[in-house]
């Protein structure tokens, strides 16, 4: 992908920078009408020529061991070029991992999830690959499985990984918790005492799919060297390629790995999926692979949101005060580890939520089961919290009497409040103005459905265009919910990323190069990097370069890190170009024009001003044919980890904020939901492109919505196996579905971050959800403790 | 796998009659994705495409003849009048892409207890006419659906079109998905007065292993409203009769738990609709109107 220059249409909302789409400017994604208009080439479009295809066997068995792999009447299928098993993997590395290896690239003595990979087949056509793959015989021995804790942790329970040896495994109570992590903070017993409220409450959030619209695909290409050149969907370039080059038994420099076109990722492309395979089949046949999953195989391609069991206790004074909070949160992990540790971390140290409270008693663990490995997916572990201790606070603030906002405010966390790890949050934490944001907004007309001449707009009612009601049983109902999210890795991760900016002229015009190994995702990183350039170096002309393993890593997309690392580490870069420009501008010019000498020179309109505006030099001048470059590694201040056994230390980079007020109305009678208005307020710290902020705070709401009233894939209790692989029965949001998404954006910056900016992508898909919890039992008088909510819950059948 | 493109109705009945285990595609709304999911993999599929006739209708003094090819968004544009409630039931179809090509046809010969279509056809009255080189003959929507996804038509018929009853009163349709959109029926029900022969007719989707008729709900309803004269005075319907018109409807379910919402609710919810439907139709006869709210 590359951006050229500041698009001729690109939406000035500010004036922040001289240079015409620097940040603050809502400048257009280069990409975005290729994608509306259906011409973006995606991972799922590439083609070689001599491309085979390739495709996997998966287990239809939760758990069972191989007894036999049988491939000899697939190898035997015209058109087929390879079948691989575990025993054709070439080296002892047969497993991978984002934090412990556990994760076999094949399926090797057993299968420990549905869906799990088996075999590989390349052939001339995808459909004989196909073919082939069902001539492949397993024989399987099914296993008894481990679904939840009570069977994970059971006497005798089946042990998921039956000999461990990773660096979690000597620090778990039970082989089948992948990490448990305490925050113990002051005396949650004795606060307790003092209690004059106590709410206890049990909570179930559903296992949620990040449903990106482009399915995993790739191409791996060999290369003469006896390498692989590798085009990929993925979220972090480095990460993928650490773990691909071990199993090849190649170099990292014989895996060069290309970002392909990215269909959206949401945590769901952390980990790999057809990676590893395709190299192995290119490497084996000599020819171009592609592979492409299908949207069935895409649910088992990729992990899943845990679902979790959270148990909860708050206390409070009659004057609304928190007293403590006690909490157990067990999320179901699946068969492999992924990112689950990491996700343990943060459902643990944000347990409480946006809250000053001194006494906590938090218990957090992540268990093996024989269900979908769960990993990342936005909001990653603070997600599936916030749904429960927002339930948690309107019970307490109804006990209590009290307006639930006004209870929220009272407890609400400011800057220098202390987390439960002891934390000093160091930045703006506007958790009350937030709140009165959005409850100060005016709320939409009421019976909005009624068209002037009495019949009803069913497409503004619960059911929509299926025509259940007219407004029969609908009930209104508005709730309130806030979130707290960590941006950045955390835990002491070094945390980095690495750009390159150069600086010349092209044509007598000063241009400038961006080059980083950012995964674009959507996030709108293509935009933000050029008007970061644009900013600091002054030219409008900019080129954001196709990502790639050629420069080093710039970190994952993911943490709602990318604004905030790989913009700090490009606006670094261009600090060091811009101190070779004005070095050479000084070596040139400085006898005649003593300014030079001056501090507070500046880059912009493609010239050198002092800092009262006066031009010294055109830039192109000063750089003659002669580029300026610099390439930086940057890291953001760095974290510890947190204490195995009580939980503390500065673990988090950075916080931030939203919160959601949601207007639902039910129908009461047959249990369906319209979301008729989601309104967030959002601290963004500094808004570099305010569109895309708003389009992030957008999606996020509407994702968080999806889970809140229908999105859940449905694993069975007995079996393990996935129930609804598809869109037909794994429902997302249609544009009917997502409501009226009106924002407030706060930009009170973050003295830590570069331009006081605040990641921005994960924080409103926490508070959407359990704000349209509230507002639905608002509406009904219902509890429910469980989401997503289906119309079964809401009528008692 | 064999792509026929017969250029006439004859010639695709010609292929149907050698060939019985052909599949037909016509908007290919079905077939595709069951051949994408690798479900189905037919030696012959034969398209519909360039058989003209199939996409035309004709309205009749009595009924429509519906083409088996004319597309959902047709029926809502043109047919609204004279199908109420199959043009309801179109509205709730999938997407507008979809909906553009798929139509009754298909989800005739598909015969999923989920097709939209189902539920309203039963409810207006319609006779399927199957053709086969052998000869054209009219099956009762009643006696048409056989078994789950299973139909009454021979190996080597084809769907040419659907009669349907013109509606002579107020018919509605209701379906339960659970989004707003683009959603396939948790359950459906149908509702068509037919003042002309004071009778009242329903379809059910979704709530058991075929489309179903209520048939006991209907022949209660029917006799309160003649019993109380509600016909001629155009009144209010009581609501004790309609809630025991709702019980009965329920009844006549057979629905399981499926990952799509459980039995119990389905049961449920087909009351909740035939209340409704029943009221939206039966103010709509009091008021002379027919038209529906959509």
């Amino acid at each position: 992908m590359t951006a050229t220059g500041a698009p001729a249409d690109a939406i000035r909302t500010s004036l922040a920078s001289r240079t015409a789409g620097g940040i603050g400017e809502s400048t257009l994604r280069p990409d975005g009408v290729l994608k509306v208009t259906g011409e973006f080439a995606y991972s799922s479009d590439l083609w070689h020529e001599d491309m085979i295809w390739g495709h996997t066997l998966r287990s239809p068995l939760a758990h069972a061991a191989i007894r036999s792999i049988d491939i000899s009447r697939a190898l035997a299928v015209p058109g087929v070029h390879a079948v691989l098993t575990h025993e054709d993997l070439p080296t002892a590395v047969t497993t991978y991992g984002l934090e412990i290896q556990d994760t076999p690239v094949l399926a090797t003595r057993k299968v420990r999830h549905h869906g799990e990979p088996v075999a590989l087949v390349a052939a001339d056509h995808p459909e004989t690959a196909r073919r082939a793959a069902e001539r492949i015989r397993v024989d399987y021995e099914e296993l008894p499985v481990v679904t939840g804790e009570e069977s994970a942790l059971a006497p005798g329970a089946p042990l998921v990984h039956e000999d461990r040896t990773d660096h979690r495994s000597g620090r778990v109570p039970h082989p089948n918790i992948v990490h448990r992590q305490p925050v113990l903070k002051g005396d949650a017993a004795a606060a307790a005492r003092r209690a004059e409220v106590i709410v206890r409450g049990e909570y179930t959030f559903g296992m949620q799919d990040q449903a990106f619209l482009g399915p995993e695909s790739g191409l791996a290409i060999p290369a003469e060297d006896g390498g692989v050149d590798l085009h990929v969907a993925t979220q972090w370039l480095h990460s993928d390629l650490g773990q691909i080059a071990p199993v090849l038994g190649l170099p990292e420099n014989k895996v060069r790995m290309t970002l392909a076109g990215v269909g959206g990722a949401f945590g769901g492309r952390e980990d790999l999926s057809m990676q590893i395979h395709a190299c192995l089949l290119a490497l084996r046949t000599g020819r171009p692979v592609k592979m492409v999953y299908n949207r069935f195989e895409s649910f088992f391609g990729h992990v899943h949101r845990h679902p979790a069991k959270l148990t909860y206790e708050h206390g409070a004074t009659r004057d609304g005060r928190l007293t403590h909070v006690r909490c157990r949160i067990v999320l179901d992990g699946g068969a492999y580890a992924s990112s689950s540790p990491a996700v343990v971390g943060n459902a643990a140290s944000l347990a409480v939520g946006p809250y000053a409270v001194d006494d906590v008693d938090i218990e957090a663990l992540a268990l093996y089961t024989n269900n979908p490995p769960c990993g990342a997916m936005r909001g990653f572990g603070a997600v599936q919290a916030c749904f429960a201790y927002e339930a948690q606070m309107d019970k307490v603030a109804a006990r209590l009497g009290l307006d639930p906002v006004e209870f929220r405010r009272i407890n609400a966390m400011e800057q220098g409040t202390l987390m439960p790890t002891g934390q000093r949050v160091d930045s703006p934490a506007p958790v009350a103005e937030l709140l009165r944001l959005v409850k100060a907004r005016p709320l939409p007309p009421e019976r909005g459905w009624e068209n002037g001449d009495g019949t009803a707009d069913v497409r503004a009612l619960p059911g929509g265009l299926s025509n259940t009601t007219h407004g029969e049983g609908v009930v209104r109902g508005v709730g309130y919910a806030v979130g707290i999210k960590n941006v950045g890795f955390s835990e002491g991760f070094d945390d980095y990323s690495t750009a390159r900016v150069r600086l010349q002229t092209a044509g007598g015009v000063p241009v400038a190069t961006v080059y980083t190994a950012m995964a674009e995702v959507g996030q709108g990183g293509v935009t933000v990097h050029a008007q970061i350039v644009r900013t600091e170096l002054g030219v409008e002309r900019v080129t954001v370069q196709p990502a790639d393993t050629g420069i080093g890593s710039a970190g994952g997309t993911s943490a709602s890190r990318q604004t905030y690392v790989t913009g700090g580490a490009i606006r670094h870069a261009c600090e060091t170009v811009r101190a070779q420009v004005l070095e050479r501008g000084r070596g040139l010019f400085g006898r005649d024009r003593p300014e030079w000498a001056e501090a507070g020179l500046r880059l912009a309109d493609g010239r050198v001003l002092t800092e009262r505006g006066e031009t010294l030099a055109e830039l192109a001048e000063v750089l003659g044919d002669e580029p300026a470059e610099a390439e930086v590694e940057w890291r953001h201040r760095p974290t510890e980890p947190l204490d195995r056994l009580t939980g503390r230390g500065n673990g988090h980079v950075q916080y931030s904020f939203a919160a959601h007020r949601a207007v639902v109305e039910v129908d009461t009678e047959l249990g369906l939901v319209k979301v008729v208005e989601l309104a967030c307020a959002q601290d963004v710290g500094k808004a570099l492109n305010p569109l895309s902020v708003i389009g992030q705070i957008q999606g996020g709401t509407t994702q968080g919505l999806g889970i809140a009233v229908m999105e859940e894939i449905l694993v069975d209790p007995v079996t393990a196996r996935v129930r609804n692989p598809s869109f037909t029965d794994y429902l997302i949001p249609t544009i009917l579905d997502t409501p009226t998404i009106p924002v407030d954006m706060l930009e009170l910056a973050d003295d830590h971050a570069p331009y006081g900016l605040r990641g921005v992508g994960e924080a409103p898909t926490l508070s959407s959800t359990p704000a349209v919890l509230a507002a639905i039992r608002a509406a009904t008088g219902l509890e429910l403790n469980r989401t997503p909510v289906r119309p079964e819950h809401l009528t008692g059948t | 796998m064999d792509f026929l493109r017969p250029a006439g109705w004859e010639e695709a009945l010609a292929v149907k009659a050698e060939h019985p285990d052909t599949v037909p595609i016509a908007g290919g709304t079905d077939v595709m994705v069951e051949i994408n999911f690798d479900r189905r993999r037919p030696d012959r599929l034969m398209d519909l495409g360039r058989v003209e006739e199939l996409r035309d209708w004709e309205v009749g003094e009595e009924t429509v003849r519906l083409g088996a090819s004319v597309t959902y968004t047709q029926i809502m544009e043109n047919l609204r009048t004279e199908l109420p409630g199959l043009a309801i039931a179109s509205h709730t179809v999938a997407s507008p892409q979809i909906r553009n090509r798929g139509g009754v046809g298909g989800n005739l010969g598909t015969a999923s207890p989920a097709g939209d279509a189902h539920p309203a056809l039963l409810a207006a009255g319609a006779e399927v006419e199957a053709e086969s080189v052998r000869g054209s003959r009219r099956i009762p929507i009643d006696a048409f659906y056989t078994g789950v996804k299973r139909n009454a038509l021979a190996p080597d018929e084809l769907i040419r079109a659907v009669h349907i009853a013109r509606a002579d009163g107020p018919q509605q349709f209701s379906k339960v998905g659970t989004r707003n959109a683009m959603v396939i029926a948790v359950c459906a029900f149908a509702l068509a007065l037919h003042p002309r022969t004071r009778t009242v007719r329903t379809g059910i989707g979704s709530a058991a292993p075929t489309p179903v008729r209520a048939a006991e709900a209907e022949e209660f309803l029917a006799g309160a409203l003649e019993e109380e004269g509600l016909w001629e005075s155009r009144g209010a319907v009581p609501p004790s009769v309609a809630a025991h018109f709702a019980r009965l409807a329920a009844a006549s379910c057979a629905p399981i738990d499926d990952v799509r919402g459980t039995a119990a609710y389905r049961r449920h919810a087909v009351a909740v609709m035939a209340r409704r439907t029943l009221g939206w139709s039966w103010e709509s006869y009091r008021g002379g109107r027919s038209a529906p709210c959509v």
